[in-house]
């Protein structure tokens, strides 16, 4: 595409099919964890 | 929805609900400006700066991501019945091992590590039946999670170990795997106390806030006098003992020192790898809050910071700054991305006399005591009204672009400035839509 570089696919619609599981890390905006905000956590599956 | 923004040189769409990310053409970009609800079929106006045959091949490019879901794409995937899971189990814990400090930080929201409650210890009793209580209450959550919080936990470090043995000991039997974490300001961490630390514990927090002036200025003993020499030694040695991973120096910043970046640069100058700095959480009336007029400058430290980032990672002196950190292809999944942290949920606090609350923030709040772990009990009415907080039920969030990147925001700043869990603290979103920006416009430097 000359218009368009897509950096990553969609991938929110799939992982609402398999996720959900709770396994992964809490995530917390504040002081008491590693404030591991969502945005950068790993899924655990 | 998309939202479309300019940084780095880049023009970068992205399309919230599939959770693509673009860069595009400035003919493109205009085109999205033009319609950014939704694109016709057909191209029937003009637009200024731009050649018809330039934009019409523009727009059919973005039809073309349109039509792969890739672009202005519904949520209607999302199953709000999956999403509210008011029968979760608890899977987290914030052990306050020690209402009491060693510091009198300015900034601090607890009081000095006592949560407007008396100073105490936990005893090992508590965190015992704190341990049962997260067993009982996991259901089939095999990944359990306990981080050693206050005050300053390394005022109690012998509760922590036998609790962290008392914890380890289980996890054959009930088929959990218990994951350590452990807060500390650094003043009583010693060789011993860092050989244990590293030997069973995941992650480890080390609170710095950047330059010796900056620090020292708030992070101060009863007597005055700042911390910063007497830490930065241990924490680098530690940051080393750990091979510069899972860990965090972390830092908070304030109104004192909104040129953030320079506390951000001067840590990794000192050799470290992984680091965060945050913004302070404080009532507007303190003389370090962040108010509305500082965010310009904040913003500002922001960007210098991806500045310095890209020149240095250029040189081959890489770090982690933590708010930067995204992952765009294999993070975690939608449901827990419109969820977000759990507490009073999935996560709660523990004090030392045992009583549970939704998250540390919450300590000592009235009303908000879910129960105790020492007769059991657990509010199931608290449990089931943060059970519902997600971005679907704070309505400013469902239509904010930034949804799935932060969850919905802290639910303790949402009630302690907007009066709600579910009403999000505005200049905490702004932080929040700016860092996201950000960690994205970086993503394409490293393309």
């Amino acid at each position: 595409m000359k218009h368009i570089k897509t950096l990553n696919k969609a991938n929110l619609k799939a992982s609402a099919a398999k996720g959900g599981c709770g396994e992964c890390q809490t995530s917390c905006q504040s002081a008491c964890k590693t404030s591991c905000t969502v945005a950068n956590q790993k899924c655990e599956k | 929805m998309i939202h479309i923004y300019k940084s780095r040189g880049y023009n970068i769409v992205l399309d919230v609900n599939s959770g693509a990310v673009h860069a595009v053409s400035d003919a493109a970009y205009a085109l999205l400006e033009k319609y950014p609800d939704g694109l016709p079929e057909k191209l029937c106006e003009p637009v200024d700066g731009f050649g018809e045959e330039e934009l019409l091949e523009a727009h059919a490019e973005l039809l073309e991501l349109v039509k792969n879901g890739l672009l202005f794409s519904d949520d209607d995937y999302i199953d709000l019945e999956k999403v509210h899971f008011e029968q979760s189990p608890v899977k987290a814990m914030c052990l306050h091992i020690a209402h009491d400090c060693n510091l009198k930080c300015e900034y601090c929201f607890a009081d000095g590590g006592e949560y407007h409650q008396i100073r105490q210890l936990m005893s090992f009793e508590v965190g015992k039946a704190a341990i049962d209580f997260l067993i009982a209450h996991s259901g089939k959550r095999r990944n359990l999670e306990i981080d050693f919080f206050g005050g300053e936990p390394l005022l109690n470090f012998e509760v922590v170990k036998q609790i962290v043995e008392y914890a380890e000991s289980l996890e054959k039997r009930h088929d959990k795997n218990f994951r350590f974490t452990i807060t500390t300001n650094g003043v009583l961490l010693t060789e011993d106390k860092m050989a244990y630390i590293n030997e069973h514990m995941g992650n480890i927090v080390l609170s710095l806030d950047g330059r010796k002036e900056v620090n020292d200025r708030v992070r101060r003993r009863l007597d005055g006098s700042g911390c910063y020499d007497s830490i930065l030694p241990k924490f680098q040695k530690m940051a080393e003992l750990r091979n510069q991973d899972n860990y965090y120096v972390r830092g908070t910043f304030t109104r004192y020192n909104k040129d953030f970046d320079r506390d951000v640069l001067h840590l990794a100058d000192l050799g470290f790898r992984q680091i965060s700095v945050e913004p302070v959480t404080a009532p507007e009336s303190a003389p370090y809050s962040l108010r509305e007029c500082d965010l310009p400058e904040v913003m500002e430290a922001y960007d210098r910071l991806c500045d310095a980032m890209v020149e240095r990672r250029k040189r081959g002196e890489r770090f982690n700054f933590f708010h930067f950190m995204i992952d765009l292809d294999q993070g975690p999944c939608v449901i827990k991305r419109l969820r977000g942290c759990g507490s009073g949920n999935e996560y709660v606090a523990v004090t030392p006399s045992g009583d549970i609350y939704p998250c540390h923030q919450f300590v000592g709040m009235e009303g908000y005591r879910m129960g105790s772990v020492l007769d059991g009990s657990f509010d199931e009415k608290i449990k089931t009204t943060f059970s519902k907080a997600n971005v679907y039920t704070k309505p400013e969030c469902k239509n904010c672009w930034c949804k799935f990147y932060c969850s919905g925001g802290c639910n303790a700043n949402n009630l302690q400035y907007g009066g709600d869990i579910l009403s999000p603290y505005r200049i905490g979103c702004e932080l929040q839509k700016k860092r996201v920006e950000c960690a994205i416009a970086l993503k394409f430097e490293e393309a």
